[in-house]
């Protein structure tokens, strides 16, 4: 099979930047509740990040799906390295374990 | 669209047969569920590959046809 197209482009975001939320709508105006739930976590940790509106980019859309073997959206990404989706972000910040990982990111 | 409860109890049955698991339908509408798996098949595997596993086990039907799954998977304690 072919490497998706979109697949390099998705490498080059998730390695220029520290933090990488591939999610539907924007930080400002998320689309739908998980990505909010993100959202949500990650300003209360203030941490920076960039969004990525998967809704803008149909080929984003699929292609992260394929990229991280994850059905769903909204992905989260930390130096390169795929955490999980919503649930897994919101065990980990619970358990504290999120906020380890994000240590040494870029703090807004 | 969505998925039934016994469907998705199915699937999830047949991947893993010693499951242990808590389904919710949280909206009523057969398309919103909170899915709870305790499985000794997640031993030694990170979260992303636990849900992964899932995901797998519902054979594509996740993102798909079914929209929204809550959920959480679980290693048993050992006595």
């Amino acid at each position: 099979m072919n490497e998706n197209p979109a697949f390099t482009h998705i490498e080059n975001l998730i390695k220029s930047n520290d933090v990488v939320l591939f999610m539907k709508g924007s930080k400002k105006m998320p689309q739908c509740g998980f990505s909010a739930t993100v959202v949500n976590i990650m300003e209360r940790l203030g941490v920076d990040f960039t969004d990525v509106n998967v809704l803008a980019d149909p080929q984003i859309r699929e292609g992260i799906k394929q990229f991280s073997n994850w059905p769903t959206i909204p992905q989260l990404y930390v130096k390169g390295e795929f955490i999980g989706g919503c649930d897994i972000a919101k065990e980990m910040y619970q358990s504290g374990e999120l906020q380890e990982v994000l240590k040494g990111s870029d703090k807004s | 669209m969505g998925m039934t409860p016994l469907e998705i109890e199915t699937f999830i049955k047949t991947a893993f047969p010693d499951a242990e698991m808590k389904l919710v339908d949280l909206a009523g509408d057969n398309d919103h569920y909170e899915l709870t798996v305790i499985s000794e098949q997640f031993r030694g595997k990170s979260r992303v590959q636990q849900h992964q596993m899932v995901y797998n086990a519902l054979k594509g039907n996740m993102g798909g046809v079914l929209h929204a799954l809550a959920l959480k998977t679980i290693i048993p304690t050992l006595n």
